[in-house]
């Protein structure tokens, strides 16, 4: 059985279509990375499977766990067990990171019918993800990601998503702007977080960050499409020759779509 | 030129005929020439600069008789619908103007909570530089006109040197809702003896649907090295229609913050001015607005700094929903000689609905030397981005909405006097908010 099923899904961002047939099956416990050059969809597949505004769907479906992924609201979706780690997380002044927190579980416990946590219940919760991912409960009286540096903004991500444990976790170029170290700890806390119903899907540009978190699969994500899929060394391949190559196998593809620049 | 008077002149002209001397003659002169000057000028109109973005034609159009005072002295009043959490000192009950001893309790030493009649009856000549005001600023003045005229209940508190008042006071307001087309009026004199400290909970409330006007001018004077915290909770009725004027002056090394939650009301104005006058003085003002439906409120804030060293920040915010509209002018001046004033104003606004307006106008005049002075005032919407962050976690829209919202409000409320008050006036906030999707 899947737990997530992408069919032939295009999707446009301001009137321009980023998405041209995108297709791709996740199962329960798998790691799939995505990686592509440039402007070949990434980010927006992030945000078309979360439900951002202003991201169009113009054909094709998204079936997550049996539902029409697509027919639900931002927060239905994390509530049936999507999470996005954003590439830029939003700096949020005068709410509270623990509050919002624990409103962000309650919100979907009470939308799948589960009893809220008071605040004891959640402290205790909190004080025991707080352990897996190194932060300091510093960061827990501040303003969501307000102040925070590059590298607490991403930890926080993997920390509410070790809060909100979902099914599936998108990890939008979490990667991008973290020194050695930070990835490391980011990585820690996302092999933590491995289970054998819980999947991830990792959209990352290098393939440094998968030297830390091994993938089942790994994608090629140019023009809009998966165009290539292979295992972890297809990884390094493309670290060694970049995205050039696959213009023989795929005539179809303009060499900007290979290449990352402006056509 | 002369127009004919306005039906709400005529009637206030009709309420003023049935008040009764005080026998007092320099308060009786006051009173008969504050009329006077009312029926001269009456209403300000669109030309007057001063009430330039709130509108008066359909309330010159109303005909008010002044609110039945025997009714109002034996009206049931719900204590529940009146306390507040954290105000648990004395507390002053007026229910459409009239002073409600049986409400009211004032058990503290050290502070004095008077009627304003009794006041008069005790000693008349400390109140007569306020009473005997004559407003002579024309139609701009014509509530204070009107409520010189025919506020004949009122408020004095008096707070004794060097003591501080440990538990707020509570001053309520209660329109009784009860006969529409009626007013009320109160005058309320707070002197806060030197190096005294007191804070004070002006709190208005409504119990019925009935269209009133409530009319309230207080003047207040902060003494030598005295504190005042005044906050000022106005969850008026829908129906309700508010003037009011603060005016505090500050004495040498005294410190005044002011906290303005105004959530209520149809038709709402509020002139909050002070005059910082002592050397060392400090006058802080926070406020939040918040309108929804077709609700307008103005708040006309004006900082005057009169003498050296002297500091003052205000910090507003403005929320507008529906089809409101919001109004906000706020002055500081600085008077020639007032050297070494530090004074800020920062007012923002958010627009939650493409139908409503917010009119801000932050004003700078500066006639003195070695002064740090800073304005700015922006309008704007909700942050598309953190909304669809706090969703993509699971917040529906609503709570998003009004999370968002208070955390705008937060600078505004979170030097409140307690944290009960502070969290009580959080919610009443959130209450208010609209919860369901943008109305555009």
């Amino acid at each position: 059985m899947h737990m997530l099923k992408i069919d032939n899904l295009h999707a446009r961002v301001e009137g321009k279509e980023i998405l041209k047939g995108l297709s791709l099956t996740v199962k329960p416990g798998e790691v799939h990375a995505i990686m592509g050059p440039n402007g070949a969809g990434k980010s927006t597949l992030g945000n078309v499977l979360a439900g951002r505004d202003g991201y169009e769907v113009t054909a094709g479906s998204v079936d997550f766990a049996g539902r029409d992924l697509l027919a639900l609201e931002p927060e239905e979706r994390a509530a049936v067990g999507v999470f996005l780690a954003f590439q830029y997380p939003v700096e949020i002044p005068g709410v509270n990171n623990t509050y919002f927190l624990r409103a962000a579980l309650n919100a979907q416990r009470k939308f799948r019918g589960e009893e809220e946590l008071d605040s004891m219940r959640f402290l205790k919760l909190v004080r025991e993800k707080l352990k897996v991912m190194q932060i300091s409960d510093e960061l827990l009286h501040r303003a969501v990601n307000e102040g925070f540096s590059g590298g607490e903004k991403k930890r926080n991500e993997i920390f509410q998503m070790a809060v909100l444990e979902p099914k599936l976790a998108i990890l939008d170029e979490t990667d991008s702007g973290l020194d050695i170290d930070a990835l490391k700890q980011v990585a820690e806390g996302v092999n933590a977080l491995r289970s054998p119903d819980r999947s991830f899907v990792i959209v990352t540009h290098y393939q440094r960050l998968l030297d830390y978190i091994e993938p089942d699969f790994v994608h090629v994500l140019a023009g809009g499409r998966i165009v290539e899929s292979g295992d972890k060394d297809l990884a390094l391949k493309l670290e060694e020759q970049g995205y050039a190559w696959l213009a023989e196998k795929h005539p179809e593809l303009r060499k900007a779509d290979l290449t990352g620049e402006p056509a | 030129m002369t127009n004919a008077p306005s039906p709400f002149v005529r009637a206030a002209l009709d309420a003023a005929a049935a008040v009764p001397a005080t026998g007092i003659a320099w308060l009786d002169a006051a009173r008969r020439e504050n009329l006077e000057a009312f029926a001269a000028d009456g209403l300000p109109e669109g030309r007057n600069e001063a009430w330039k973005y709130t509108p008066l034609r359909a309330l010159a159009q109303r005909a008010l008789a002044l609110a039945d005072r025997d009714a109002a002295g034996t009206l049931a009043v719900d204590a529940a619908r009146i306390a507040l959490p954290g105000v648990e000192g004395d507390r002053v009950v007026f229910v459409d103007g009239t002073y409600r001893a049986d409400l009211s309790s004032a058990t503290t030493t050290g502070i004095a909570l008077l009627p304003l009649a009794g006041a008069l009856a005790q000693n008349p000549e400390p109140l007569r530089f306020a009473l005997a005001n004559r407003y002579r600023h024309g139609a701009a003045d014509a509530f204070a006109h009107l409520n010189a005229a025919l506020a004949v209940d009122g408020l004095v508190l008096r707070v004794d040197d060097g003591v501080a008042i440990a538990r707020p006071v509570h001053v309520v307001h209660v329109s009784s809702g009860a006969q529409a087309d009626t007013a009320w009026h109160v005058r309320v004199l707070l002197d806060i003896g030197k190096a005294a400290s007191v804070d004070v909970v002006e709190h208005y409330v409504t119990l019925g649907d009935a269209a009133q006007l409530g009319t309230v001018v207080t003047d207040i004077v902060v003494r030598e090295n005295a504190r005042l915290g005044l906050v000022v909770l106005q969850d008026a009725s829908t129906a309700t229609t508010l003037v009011r004027r603060s005016h505090a002056r500050l004495d040498a090394g005294a410190t005044a913050t002011v906290h303005a939650l105004e959530l209520g009301g149809a038709l709402v104005r509020h002139e909050l001015q002070a005059d910082v006058n002592g050397d060392g003085a400090r006058f802080d003002s926070r406020g939040v607005f918040a309108l929804s439906g077709r609700q307008h409120i103005d708040t006309q804030l004006e900082v005057r700094h009169q003498a050296r060293d002297t500091a003052s920040d205000a910090l507003w915010r403005g929320i507008a929903d529906g089809r409101s509209r919001g109004v906000f002018r706020g002055a500081i001046v600085v008077a020639e000689g007032a050297d070494g004033t530090d004074a800020s104003l920062s007012n923002k606004n958010l627009l939650l609905s493409g139908q409503a307006e917010i009119d801000t106008k932050p004003e700078l005049e500066i006639y003195a030397d070695e002064v740090k002075a800073a304005h700015g005032a922006t309008i704007g919407q909700l942050d598309e981005r953190s909304l669809f962050y706090l969703r993509s976690r699971g917040i529906p829209l609503a709570q998003a909405r009004s999370l968002l919202t208070l955390a705008f409000c937060r600078a505004a409320l979170e030097s409140l006097p307690n944290d009960a008050l502070r969290e009580h006036l959080g919610d009443l906030l959130v209450a208010h908010l609209p919860t369901g999707p943008a109305a555009d």
